[in-house]
C-alpha cells in the first residue's frame, strides 16, 4: 500500500488532479453553506459580465442569475451524477463480464451477444431516448448513462477474467472443490480489481461529460442546476456574452482532466512494470 | 587456464566482474568470471538458476540490462578487445563475429514474416552480398542445418515449422555471417527430448565444419555430457570448478559440484522395496477428448484428439508415470481426471464412483478424493492470500470449521518441511522449491485418495528437483498416498514411479513397471525415447558410486 502511494506521488500530473478534485468535493460539500440561497433565484439585471460586480464575481446570465451560484451547486450534480451512475455501471458490468469470463460456452456466448447489442446503438441516442421517455430527473439520467456505460466494463473484466481463469492458483481453487462464486469473489475478481479501478475513474469523466451534453439539451433534471444546463442556457448569446456558457463549460472541462490525471496515475501506479516498460 | 585445443583463443573472458544494483540479494551479478573460449570447442557453462551464466554471455554479446554495469574485467574476441566498444560497434560484431541462439524459438522469429525474409534480413542488415546472392545463400544455410525441402522452406511462415524447426532456422541465422563463436543460450530447454537430440547433434557437425567456437549455457548436466569440451561451473555469480567434460562430470573436485552431479536424477531405477497390495484406487477406462475449432463458416472444424483412447488402472499407494512429449496428451488426461477439463468419454472411477457422470454441485463433493499439484509454482499460488487461508481454503469448502482447518494447515506445512511461522506469510516470501512444497501442502489437505502431479518438479533446480522427490516419495510411504506423475523427463520418472505409462498421440503405447520399461522397451517409440535421453552414453557419476 505504501508502495503505491510513493508510485502515485511520483507522478505529478496524477496530484494535480488529486487537488483539483478535492478542491471540487469540498465546494460541491460546502455548496449549502456558500450560496445558502437557490441558484435559480434572479439576484441582479441580467448580462454583468465577471468581475464587474462584486456581489456576482462571475457576473450574471440572461436572467440575472448568479453564474458563481450556478457553478457551486452544479458541481453536486456533476459529480453525483458521475459517481452513481458510475457505479450503477459496474454492478451490471463486473458480474456480467465475470460470469461470461468464467463460466464460458452458452453463458459467455448469450451474455456477450447482449453486450454488443447495447454496444452497437449510438450510445448518446439511446441515453435520450431513455431520459426523454422516463422524464428528466436524477434518476433518471443516472439509469440512462449506466445503461449506455456498463458495456466496455463487461468486455474488459470478461478479458481479464479469462486469462486469469487459466492461472494455476484459480484451477487449484476450482480442484480443491470450492463454489464458484467463492472462487470468482476470493480468486479471480481482486485481481482485476485495479483496471477495474482506473476504467471507474475514467467512466466517471465519461459520465460527466454525458450529463452536461443531456443538460445541454434540455433533458437535464429541472430541479437541480447542473453545468450541461447552464452552457445549453447561455448558448443562445454565446457570441455577445461568452461568459456564461464559458464558465460552466470551463469547469466541466477542469473536472474531467482531473479526473482521467488521476486515472493515469491510478494506472501508473498500480502497474508499476507496465510503466518501467514505457520509459 | 589455457585451452588445450587452439593456440588462440577465439574468446578470452578476464576477471570479469558485473554490480548487481543497489538492494539485490548479492552484489556481484558476475565476480572474477575468466575463461576461454577454442576453435572447434564448446564450452558449457553450467549453473542453476540465478547463478549469473546468462549474465556472463549476455556480456560477451554486450546485450546486459541498463541496470548491470560491467565493473572491471576484459572480454576479447579474436584477441580485440569487446569491452567499451560503442553499440554502434558491438551491432557491427554480433551476428558478423558472434552468432547467438535463445531459449524461445517460438518468439525469436517474426511471426508475420517469412523464414526466408528473416534470414536474408541478416545479410541485408550488415550490407553483405546482392539480393540474389543472399537468397541462394539462405537456402544453403537451410540445408547445411538440415531442414527439409529448403527451397519451399524459405516461403514458409514460423508457424508452419515445429519448433525444433524454428530453432534450427534460428541456427541457420545466426551461422549466416560465418561468425567464429557461437553462443548457445538454453537453446534446447523448450524442446523435446528427441529434438533435443537432433539439435545437439547439429551444433556438435556445425562446429566441426566452420571451425566454431561455442559459448554453452545450461542447467542440463544431461545436455553437457553430450556436447562439452570442456565444462565451467558458476554459482553464485563465480566459477566454482572448471576443466575438461570428463574431469568435471566424472572427478568432480568442488563439494558443489559433486553436489549438482549427486541431485541428477539416475536413469536406473531404485530397487523396488516391496509389492503393493491389488487395490485399485483409479480406473480409468477408455478417456477420450477432442478438441474442435471452427475455422470459419462453411468449412468443416478441424478436429484433432488430444486423447485418443487411454485407460489403466492406478493401485493403491502407487505411483503411475505418465510420460511422453509435448502434444502427447499425457497433460490433457491429467486435466480430465482433475475434471479441469471435460472429457468427451470414457469412465474415471474412484472407488465405486464413475467421476465422469457427475457435474456442478454433484460433482464438488467428490472433488475433494482427486488433487493435483501443479507445474508452475510461481504460478499456483494466489498472489494475495497467505500460505494458512490457501491451504485451508479447501477444507474449508468442505466443511472443516475453520480453527480446525488452520490446524491441519500448521501440521501439513510441517509435513512439508516448512516453519509453521510459513502460514501467515504470502506466497512471494518464498523460493520455488518452497512454493511448489506448498502446492504439495494444499493438494493434502483435503486427504485425496489419488494425487495428480502434471509436471511437478519440471521449473525446479536440479538440487531443488531433487529434495521435493525425496519429499514426494516419503509423503508416497507415511501416507500410502496413489499418485500419477506426469513428466516429460524419464530421469525424475525412473526415480519416482512404480510403472510407466508411455503417451505418443493420445494413446498409451506401453504401459509396465518402471525397471523393465527401462531396461527392456518393447514399443519403439519407448526406445526413441529412452535412446534420447541426454548424458546417457556414458552411466551418471552416481549410479557409479552406487555399484
Amino acid at each position: 500500500m505504501t508502495a503505491f502511494l510513493r508510485r502515485f506521488a511520483e507522478n505529478r500530473g496524477a496530484l494535480i488532479g488529486i487537488a483539483i478534485l478535492l478542491v471540487i468535493v469540498a465546494v460541491a460539500v460546502l455548496a449549502p453553506l456558500i450560496y445558502p440561497t437557490s441558484p435559480w433565484r434572479m439576484v441582479n439585471r441580467p448580462f454583468i459580465a465577471p468581475f464587474a460586480l462584486e456581489r456576482a464575481p462571475l457576473g450574471t446570465d440572461a436572467l440575472g442569475r448568479d453564474i458563481l451560484a450556478g457553478l457551486v451547486h452544479g458541481s453536486r450534480v456533476s459529480l453525483l451524477i458521475g459517481l452513481v451512475s458510475t457505479l450503477a455501471a459496474l454492478l451490471v458490468g463486473v458480474p456480467v463480464g465475470a460470469a461470461a469470463g468464467y463460466f464460458g460456452g452458452w453463458v459467455d456466448n448469450a451474455l456477450m451477444r447482449l453486450t454488443e447489442f447495447f454496444q452497437t446503438i449510438p450510445s448518446f441516442a439511446l441515453a435520450i431516448v431513455v431520459v426523454s421517455l422516463l422524464q428528466p430527473s436524477v434518476a433518471s439520467i443516472v439509469l440512462a448513462i449506466a445503461i449506455v456505460s456498463w458495456p466496455p466494463v463487461a468486455r474488459m473484466v470478461r478479458g481479464e477474467v479469462l486469462s486469469l481463469r487459466s492461472r494455476e492458483y484459480v484451477q487449484a481453487a476450482i480442484v480443491t472443490g470450492q463454489p464458484a462464486a467463492k472462487v470468482i469473489l476470493t480468486e479471480v475478481l481482486p485481481n482485476v480489481a485495479s483496471p477495474i479501478i482506473v476504467l471507474a475513474s475514467l467512466m466517471t469523466a465519461t459520465a460527466i461529460l454525458l450529463e452536461s451534453s443531456l443538460s445541454f439539451l434540455g433533458l437535464g433534471d429541472p430541479n437541480v442546476m447542473s453545468w450541461g444546463y447552464m452552457v445549453g442556457a447561455g448558448r443562445t448569446r454565446v457570441l455577445e456574452q461568452w461568459w456564461i456558457s464559458f464558465i460552466p463549460g470551463a469547469a466541466i472541462f477542469v473536472t474531467v482532466l482531473a479526473l482521467n490525471l488521476v486515472g493515469e496515475g491510478l494506472n501508473d501506479a498500480l502497474n508499476p512494470t507496465l510503466k518501467k516498460g514505457r520509459l | 587456464m589455457t585451452s588445450p585445443t587452439a593456440p588462440m583463443p577465439i574468446l578470452c573472458v578476464r576477471d570479469l566482474t558485473i554490480a548487481l544494483p543497489d538492494g539485490a540479494d548479492r552484489r556481484h551479478a558476475v565476480q572474477d568470471v575468466s575463461f576461454d573460449v577454442g576453435a572447434r570447442e564448446v564450452l558449457c557453462i553450467v549453473g542453476e538458476s540465478g547463478s549469473g551464466k546468462s549474465i556472463t554471455a549476455h556480456a560477451v554479446m554486450g546485450l546486459l540490462p541498463r541496470n548491470l554495469v560491467t565493473r572491471s574485467g576484459a572480454i576479447a574476441l579474436a584477441g580485440r578487445s569487446l569491452i567499451s566498444r560503442s553499440e554502434e560497434e558491438m551491432r557491427a560484431v554480433r551476428g558478423r563475429e558472434i552468432g547467438m541462439i535463445f531459449q524461445e524459438p517460438m518468439t525469436s522469429l517474426n511471426p508475420v514474416r517469412r523464414i526466408g525474409e528473416q534470414i536474408t534480413e541478416v545479410f541485408k542488415a550488415h550490407g553483405a552480398l546482392t539480393p540474389p546472392e543472399r537468397a541462394e545463400k539462405a537456402v544453403a544455410l537451410l540445408a547445411e542445418v538440415g531442414l527439409p525441402e529448403p527451397a519451399q522452406m524459405m516461403r514458409a511462415f514460423p508457424h508452419q515449422l515445429s519448433g525444433g524447426q524454428r530453432q534450427r532456422v534460428m541456427i541457420a541465422m545466426a551461422l549466416a555471417l560465418e561468425p567464429r563463436l557461437l553462443i548457445a543460450d538454453e537453446p534446447t530447454t523448450a524442446l523435446d527430448v528427441t529434438t533435443q537430440g537432433q539439435i545437439l547433434k547439429l551444433i556438435e557437425r556445425l562446429r566441426r565444419d566452420r571451425d566454431m567456437g561455442v559459448l554453452f549455457i545450461t542447467h542440463d548436466f544431461g545436455v553437457v555430457d553430450d556436447i562439452a569440451d570442456r565444462v565451467a561451473v558458476m554459482r553464485h555469480g563465480q566459477i566454482v570448478e572448471m576443466g575438461s567434460a570428463a574431469e568435471v562430470l566424472r572427478a568432480p573436485t568442488h563439494a558443489y559440484t559433486k553436489a549438482l552431479l549427486a541431485a541428477v536424477p539416475s536413469l536406473t531405477p531404485p530397487p523396488v522395496a516391496a509389492t503393493l497390495p491389488d487395490v485399485p484406487a483409479l480406473t480409468v477406462e477408455n478417456l477420450q477428448k477432442t478438441y474442435v475449432t471452427s475455422v470459419g463458416f462453411f468449412r468443416p472444424p478441424r478436429v484433432v484428439a488430444a486423447v485418443a483412447d487411454v485407460s489403466f488402472t492406478l493401485r493403491r499407494g502407487e505411483t503411475l508415470g505418465i510420460v511422453g512429449e509435448s502434444g502427447s496428451g499425457k497433460s490433457t488426461v491429467g486435466k480430465c481426471l482433475v475434471r479441469l477439463l471435460e472429457a468427451n468419454g470414457g469412465a474415471i472411477r474412484l472407488g465405486d464412483v464413475d467421476l465422469m457422470q457427475l457435474r456442478g454441485s454433484r460433482l464438488r463433493p467428490l472433488r475433494r478424493r482427486i488433487q493435483m499439484v501443479f507445474q508452475d509454482p510461481y504460478a499456483s499460488l494466489n498472489p494475495r492470500k497467505t500460505i494458512g487461508r490457501i491451504i485451508a481454503d479447501g477444507p474449508m469448502a468442505h466443511g472443516v470449521p475453520a480453527s480446525a482447518a488452520h490446524d491441519k494447515a500448521r501440521e501439513l506445512i510441517q509435513l512439508v518441511g516448512l516453519g509453521p511461522d510459513a502460514l501467515n506469510r504470502y506466497p512471494h516470501e518464498f523460493s520455488g522449491g518452497q512454493r511448489q512444497r506448498i502446492g504439495i501442502a494444499r493438494a493434502l489437505a483435503l486427504e485425496p485418495d489419488v494425487v495428480v502431479a502434471d509436471e511437478a518438479v519440471s521449473a525446479l533446480d536440479v538440487s531443488v528437483q531433487a529434495q521435493i522427490l525425496l519429499l514426494l516419495r516419503d509423503l508416497k510411504q507415511r501416507l500410502a498416498m496413489s499418485l500419477i506423475f506426469i513428466t516429460h523427463d524419464l530421469r525424475v520418472a525412473a526415480q519416482i514411479c512404480d510403472r510407466i505409462a508411455v503417451m505418443q498421440k493420445g494413446r498409451i503405447v506401453e504401459l509396465g513397471d518402471t525397471a523393465k520399461v527401462f531396461a527392456d522397451p518393447q514399443h519403439a517409440y519407448t526406445r526413441e525415447l529412452l535412446a534420447a535421453v541426454p548424458g546417457r552414453r556414458q552411466p551418471s557419476p552416481r549410479a557409479l558410486e552406487g555399484a
